[in-house]
């Protein structure tokens, strides 16, 4: 898959934004006033930013509206639905926090309960795909909230929660990345099933439809970036991981905290711009390619 | 809704048959040319003319080579478009309702007007069958020429898809699956009719009848093999450059 900076910018910081929404929504940590509102203009700028920069990959963005209607069938229209949900509800409760020093409780947990939602069907969106072996898994979803959850406590400062979240995100990380490897091929879709001509002999692709590339190679055939993935796994796994535990473990600074967090926010981008680059779509064999 | 149909009345679609495609690619040619002019967006190119020419289509010829295990390789041409799937993965995962099956006659389309063009039907596709326009920026896909099918104002020999209609070795065939004494179903049955990726369960309409079998060529003459062979060993210049050479 064409790994889009909008939907590694979406996927990052709306994970991440959502999860400080989980964070605040329980009241950890317990802010009111000026702090409260520091941490909710974070998570808001997070959340809000990512969703956003995913409206730059539609073609006609001006129609957004009408994605809230297909909930019944839609992943992405559920998404749509629970992103807003949860914005209306964290924003009065965060508003109670801020200007009257109250804590609606059953506001924020509802709140909390949403942004979870709204992670977990981001990450439907693309487990549902069964043209997408790689992705069609419950690991995906695993892998999106784990690290949802694990950098919005990183950034509500729960940090000995944060280092036990961060060390069981890079767990399934790895166990993602591990088990899709292999997807593809147990998935039993290659040429001969895409061609059906397996029953003759060996298929190879002799001749593409056109001389010039197409909307289907520049979407779904992306090869190039593979080259360097395992380096790149170790890079997200450290920034990721491994960095903001270890800085994590220090005696507390706001300078440590802030430097695990840009490592962490690192890592993550790492690891989406992996999520959509290493990701083989079956039509790919049409062309031979993978 | 994108919630699929239950049942559809007519199941229209197309049999595409790789025994008899000579891969001339006409049927491409006369979808672009009718689906530029007529119903929806037009199918836009960019770059035609320069170096790096690209464009939509909905209906693209593969070719591939297979080379059984034994005797010579076969080119087989493909010609792949949408195929109008009963289980249609890329109309349930559409959030504005934009992509719909009919409930008449099972073809698979796209309101231009609610179509956002976030591209997650062709994400959801494992046919290829859509391509978002650069020009229009919304999805494109074979409407089975839905403005040709029906169309009164047509002769009614021209009242099928464009691509049929102008393939020069009737290698398409455009019918009701739903019915099975049509001519789809009865070319279906009969030469063994296969869907595409059926371990994906999208359950296409369309199907491919596979090539038939080669012939093998017989010995045509029974004392061909007590014959001399005509070359045994090089003589003259021939045999002393094989030799001299041999000695190198």
């Amino acid at each position: 898959m064409h790994p889009a900076p909008s939907v590694i910018i979406f996927t990052t910081f709306s994970g991440l934004g959502f999860g400080l929404l989980v964070w605040l929504g329980f009241g950890l940590p317990a802010v009111t006033g000026w702090t409260a509102f520091a941490f909710f203009t974070i998570a808001y700028v997070m959340a809000v930013g990512g969703l956003i920069a995913s409206t730059f990959h539609l073609g006609h963005p001006e129609r957004a509206m009408k994605a809230f209607r297909q909930w019944r069938s839609s992943w992405l229209s559920r998404e749509g639905i629970c992103a807003v949900v949860a914005l209306i509800l964290m924003a009065l409760y965060g508003a109670g926090l801020v200007f009257l020093e109250t804590r609606w409780s059953i506001l924020g947990i509802l709140g909390a309960l949403f942004s979870l939602a709204t992670v977990f069907t981001t990450s439907m969106i693309y487990t549902q795909l069964k043209t997408i072996p790689r992705w069609n898994m419950p690991l995906t979803p695993a892998n999106f909230l784990s690290l949802s959850i694990a950098g919005g406590a990183l950034l509500a400062g729960q940090v000995g929660t944060a280092v036990i979240l961060l060390l069981i995100a890079g767990v399934i990380q790895f166990f993602t990345w591990k088990v899709g490897d292999s997807r593809l091929a147990e998935s039993g879709t290659d040429m001969a099933s895409a061609t059906q001509l397996g029953g003759i002999g060996q298929v190879r692709a002799f001749e593409p439809p056109h001389t010039g590339t197409n909307y289907l190679l520049r979407e779904f055939v992306h090869v190039v970036g593979r080259k360097h993935a395992d380096k790149l796994r170790m890079i997200a796994l450290g920034l990721m991981t491994a960095l903001p535990v270890i800085l994590l473990m220090l005696p507390f600074a706001h300078w440590v905290a802030v430097i695990a967090v840009i490592a962490h926010i690192a890592g993550v981008i790492c690891t989406r711009w992996l999520f959509f680059a290493q990701a083989e779509h079956v039509v790919g064999l049409y062309y031979g390619k993978r | 809704m994108t919630t699929l149909p239950t049942s559809t009345q007519k199941k229209l679609g197309l049999v595409i048959d790789l025994d008899t495609c000579v891969g001339c690619h006409a049927c491409v040619i006369s979808c672009k040319g009718w689906n530029t002019e007529n119903y929806g967006a037009p199918l836009s190119d960019q770059d035609a003319y320069g170096a790096n020419p690209s464009g939509t289509f909905l209906n693209r010829v593969h070719s591939y080579e297979v080379q059984p295990a034994e005797g010579a390789a076969q080119l087989i041409h493909f010609p792949k478009s949408c195929l109008h799937c009963e289980d249609a993965p890329c109309v349930t995962v559409c959030p504005t309702g934009a992509s719909y099956k009919r409930v008449e006659d099972g073809i698979v389309l796209v309101n231009e007007s609610d179509c956002i063009g976030c591209g997650l039907c062709a994400w959801a596709c494992p046919y290829g069958a859509r391509e978002m326009d650069a020009e229009e920026k919304v999805m494109k896909k074979c409407t089975l020429c839905v403005d040709r099918i029906y169309n009164e104002n047509l002769p009614e020999e021209d009242r099928e898809p464009a691509c049929v209609r102008t393939c020069p070795a009737g290698a398409r065939h455009f019918g009701d699956f739903a019915d099975p004494d049509s001519n789809v179903s009865r070319l279906t049955a009969e030469r063994g009719g296969v869907d595409l990726m059926p371990e994906q369960g999208t359950k296409p309409v369309n199907k491919y009848l596979p090539p038939r079998p080669k012939d093998a060529m017989p010995e045509i003459d029974v004392l061909a093999p007590y014959l001399e062979p005509v070359v045994a060993e090089p003589k003259g210049f021939i045999s002393w450059l094989d030799k001299a050479l041999e000695k190198l």
